[in-house]
């Protein structure tokens, strides 16, 4: 509705619209977006999709080959279970632990790292020291003596996946955050009165989006390594649920009879570490964002 | 140097006494004991039992003597292979986790730079993209899926190398390949991003303008600069080894410390499962140290900094 041809012409574009520009011309980010977006829904849409059950036995069927016309597209497994609606049905767990333990990281390591950056001076210096502190610790190990320890929950797979993988995210937080401290607007809003945790909330964490965007999609296929990684070996999710990782421990034992319990899920697996990977590598390049903390 | 040696090392202390603690405690807040579930033993054979492991002592005083003996070397007896020690089991088995771990350490290295230099020098070459998506489907594809397709390829169909066991060079060669591919892959991409950085440099270009030629330049000023991420990876890339050949270890069937780590976590052999994690929590530490001594040596404003 304005007069100025000129301003209809030239218009602002954002940051993001300029980053999505970049993105879209990335042509391995694009392919592993729709990719992904085909894995997802396939996995969610699985109980719907899927024409058996993914706890159905039916041992007259025991390790059947994959055919279209038997209506078990994937094949069975031993116990004459339909792999297809099995893969599905871990595919929702993988993703799920990926998506809710990337949350608790997220959460923990940006407030931690916004206040550290923030704060900085003593605050900054005790709380990043705790993060080194940890950081030197053989967590993988801490997770296993947890699944020990306390059984094989599914919850504290969460939370002890999440609660490793939020280091790195305080510490690229706490890089940028101390990099926007002395920014315009947010000594225009000290000026104005609004306090440390106003400031935080409502002006440091919106700008620290960029970069943890890219991390957070870093960090998903990162946590369902972890995953799988456990349930691999026998101490993630117990049956009767399951995951691409527990599948992949079950078909390897048959590998030789029975390839199809390891290549499905296992496709399945790699292929969505992949497209999150380059995603996360195609936003990083068209945010250009660059970590001072971690050197690369 | 020597001072930061010195701070360093003080440094590695606190750390270490935290991974003992926590270790210790998280083990001691399980619920059961680990001589309750066996058969239903009369209560003071229970009782005998396990005064003799010093369970009845008043916690402190336990972990007291627990600390004592992990500052000897000593993780006391494990649960499950009654009459073996910790120590001896991770002295046994330690040997053959820590040659499978420096081969694909070495291999890791020499790859993944070799690869990330030549990517580097060739930047969007059809070359570049090719050993750059090798890179991402070596950090995208998870080393327990890569182990059996390699073993279904090598082992059962070519039939050329064992498909487990731990006898002969040859049985080396899939589980530190195996173990390897991954750090490789990061450590290429790293080296990869990194030396590009220095090839936009200024003194790069100062180099050139002094008339060394572009090969002349990259060997002789590039690559020191380049490396040192490399080389603060390499304590990450320990950690991963370690946890990886736990995997390893248990798909290829070797005698190592990973192996004894998972059967131990399934026995809820809670001596063993602690002497492993405290063991191997000292190696990363000690990597870790190194890995900051190596840099402050190459790098002297990281000195500085401190």
């Amino acid at each position: 509705m304005n007069g100025g041809g000129i301003n209809a012409t030239v218009g602002g574009r954002s940051l993001w619209q300029n980053a999505g520009e970049r993105l879209r011309r990335n042509k391995a980010a694009m392919f592993s977006l729709w990719l992904l977006l085909v894995f997802v829904v396939l996995v969610v849409a699985g109980p719907w999709l899927a024409q058996h059950d993914y706890t159905q036995t039916n041992l007259s069927l025991g390790s059947t080959a994959p055919s279209l016309a038997g209506g078990h597209w994937f094949g069975t497994d031993a116990l004459g279970r339909d792999v297809l609606a099995r893969t599905l049905a871990g595919g929702r767990i993988s993703l799920l632990v990926g998506l809710v333990a990337t949350l608790v990281s997220l959460l923990i390591g940006v407030f931690w790292g916004a206040v550290a950056g923030y704060c900085g001076g003593r605050v900054d210096a005790l709380m990043m020291r705790f993060v080194d502190l940890l950081y030197a610790m053989p967590f993988m190990f801490f997770v296993i003596l947890l699944m020990v320890v306390f059984g094989r929950n599914i919850l504290l797979i969460f939370v002890a996946i999440g609660a490793i993988n939020w280091l790195d995210m305080a510490r690229i937080v706490r890089g940028q955050t101390i990099s926007l401290r002395h920014r315009e607007f947010i000594q225009a809003a000290t000026l104005m009165g609004a306090g440390t945790l106003t400031i935080i909330v409502r002006h440091v964490i919106p700008n620290l989006l960029g970069v943890v965007v890219v991390y957070v999609t870093l960090t998903i296929p990162q946590v369902m390594l972890v995953e799988s990684f456990l349930s691999y070996l026998g101490l993630g999710v117990q049956e009767p649920f399951t995951s691409w990782g527990a599948l992949v421990n079950q078909g390897a034992l048959e590998m030789e009879t029975a390839p199809w319990l390891l290549g499905f899920p296992a496709l399945f697996l790699a292929g969505t570490l992949f497209c999150f990977n380059f995603i996360g590598d195609g936003l990083r390049d068209a945010l250009d964002v660059k970590s001072d903390e971690d050197g690369w | 140097m020597l001072a930061f040696t010195l701070k360093r090392l003080l440094s590695a202390v606190p750390t270490l006494l935290l991974v003992v603690a926590t270790t210790f405690f998280l083990i001691r807040i399980a619920p059961g004991g680990p001589f309750d579930s066996e058969r239903n033993l009369p209560p003071d054979i229970q009782a005998n039992i396990e005064r003799s492991y010093h369970l009845d002592e008043p916690l402190l005083q336990q972990f007291g003597r627990y600390l004592k003996g992990v500052v000897r070397g000593d993780f006391g007896p494990s649960y499950h292979y009654r009459d073996r020690d910790v120590s001896d089991l991770i002295a046994e088995s330690f040997p053959v986790s820590f040659k499978l771990g420096m081969t694909a350490l070495l291999l890791a290295l020499l790859g993944g730079v070799t690869a990330g230099v030549f990517a580097a020098l060739r930047r969007n070459s059809f070359s570049d993209h090719a050993l750059m998506s090798l890179a991402m489907s070596g950090i995208s594809i998870p080393n327990f899926v890569l182990a059996p397709l390699l073993v279904l390829l090598f082992a059962v169909h070519l039939n050329w190398l064992p498909a487990g066991g731990w006898r002969g060079l040859s049985s080396v060669v899939l589980p530190a390949f195996t173990l390897a591919l991954p750090q490789a892959a990061y450590i290429a991409r790293l080296t990869r991003a990194s030396l590009l950085d220095v090839l936009g440099s200024d003194f790069l270009r100062t180099a050139r303008a002094k008339g060394l030629s572009r090969s002349q330049a990259v060997w002789r000023h590039a690559m020191k600069p380049t490396l040192l991420p490399v080389i603060s990876y390499l304590g990450p890339a320990t950690a991963a080894l370690l946890t990886g050949s736990v995997v390893i270890e248990q798909i290829f069937q070797i005698p190592g410390l990973g192996r004894y780590f998972v059967t131990g976590a399934l026995n809820r052999d809670y001596t063993l499962v602690m002497g492993v994690v405290i063991f191997y929590g000292a190696l990363i530490i000690m990597m870790n140290l190194l890995v900051d001594l190596l840099y402050a040596w190459l790098d002297p404003r990281s000195r500085q900094k401190q």
